[in-house]
C-alpha cells in the first residue's frame, strides 16, 4: 500500500487554500477489519488526509525546500463518518506559513455533510540537516509520485493545469 | 490601547487553546514546560495563535529564544549558565525574570524564565510599539 491519503487536487490556490478529494473504496483492505460489517474510514486516515493536503498546500509556499512534518493537531473533531462509495473533500486554509513551519485549518465533507474539523500545525526540516540521515524520505509524502497530483486540477490563477 | 489585564485574558485563551490546559491552570507565575504542560512544538503554535490574536508579527527567537545552550557555547559551563550567559539572556529576554535564574543558575531552571507573565509583558511590549 502507498501511503497516499488524498486521491488527486481538485483545487489548489497556493498560498491560500487547497481542496483535494479521497474517494472511499471497498477495496481498501483496512475497511474490512474496521469494521467486520460496518465499513468506515478509520478517523486517523481522514486526518492524514487533511494533514496531506495541508502539508502540501503549506510546502508549496516554500517551493518544497523544507521537508514538512506534521507536529501536533491542537483540535481535531469527528461530527459523522464516511463509507464505501462516499467522496470525502478536504479543504485545507493555510493559517500560517512561517520559515520554522506553518498551520492550517482543515474541514472534511461527504457532499454538504460535515464529517471532520481540525487544526493542524507542521514543522519545517531541511534535507540538508545531518540529522535527517536516518529518516526515509520514501516515508514522505513529498515525492515526485505524490506531487503529480499537483498536474490534475486548478492553478492558482483559477485556469486549468491539464 | 489594550489593558494588562486584557493582554492576559487574551494569553490565557491562547494558552486554553495550544495547550489544553484549564483557565484556572493558567496564572500570570505559571511557568508553560513545568506547570502547565508545554513541549517544544507548543512554543510553536502558541507563537502562531499570538501573531493571529494580538494581530502582531512574532519573528523566529524572539518570544521564544532557541540555541540558548548550544554545545559551542560560553554560556553554560557545568550546568550552569555562566556569567556571560545571565547577560545574554537579559538581552534576549528583557520581559523574563532574570536575576531569579542568577540566583541559581542551573541550566535547567531556564525553562522557568518562560512563564504567563513574561508573555504578556511581551506582548504588551509589541502592541507599544506598533
Amino acid at each position: 500500500m502507498r501511503w497516499f491519503w488524498i486521491d488527486r487536487f481538485i483545487e489548489f490556490e497556493s498560498g491560500v487554500q487547497a481542496k483535494a478529494v479521497k474517494n472511499v473504496s471497498l477495496a481498501e483492505e483496512h475497511l474490512h477489519d474496521h469494521f467486520p460489517g460496518f465499513a468506515v474510514m478509520p478517523g486517523s486516515l481522514m486526518l492524514e488526509g487533511m494533514a496531506q493536503t495541508g502539508g502540501i498546500l503549506l510546502g508549496e509556499t516554500h517551493d518544497f525546500e523544507h521537508i514538512v512534518i506534521l507536529a501536533k493537531v491542537p483540535k481535531i473533531t469527528y461530527h459523522s463518518w464516511a463509507c464505501p462509495g462516499d467522496s470525502l473533500i478536504y479543504t485545507a486554509k493555510l493559517v500560517e506559513a512561517r520559515e520554522e513551519g506553518g498551520m492550517v485549518e482543515c474541514t472534511a465533507y461527504v457532499g454538504d455533510r460535515l464529517v471532520a474539523e481540525a487544526e493542524i500545525v507542521f514543522v519545517h526540516l531541511d534535507q540538508s540537516d545531518p540529522a535527517m540521515g536516518a529518516v526515509d524520505q520514501k516515508n514522505f509524502v513529498f515525492s515526485m509520485n505524490l506531487l503529480g497530483i499537483l498536474d490534475v486540477g486548478k492553478a492558482g490563477d483559477g485556469t486549468s493545469t491539464d | 490601547m489594550a489593558t494588562s489585564e486584557e493582554v492576559y485574558a487574551k494569553v490565557q485563551e491562547t494558552l486554553i487553546d495550544a495547550l489544553g490546559v484549564d483557565d484556572d491552570e493558567v496564572t500570570r507565575e505559571a511557568t508553560l514546560v513545568g506547570d502547565l504542560g508545554a513541549e517544544s512544538i507548543d512554543f510553536l503554535d502558541i507563537v502562531f495563535r499570538l501573531e493571529k490574536n494580538f494581530d502582531v508579527k512574532i519573528p523566529r527567537g524572539e518570544l521564544f529564544p532557541e540555541n540558548l545552550t548550544g554545545a559551542d557555547s560560553s554560556f553554560v559551563e557545568e550546568g550552569k549558565v555562566t556569567a556571560a550567559g545571565i547577560e545574554e539572556l537579559r538581552t534576549r529576554m528583557p520581559f523574563a525574570d532574570i536575576d531569579k535564574l542568577a540566583a541559581d543558575p542551573k541550566v535547567e531552571n531556564i525553562q522557568e524564565l518562560f512563564t504567563v507573565d513574561m508573555m504578556v509583558k511581551f506582548v504588551e511590549a509589541k502592541l507599544a510599539a506598533q
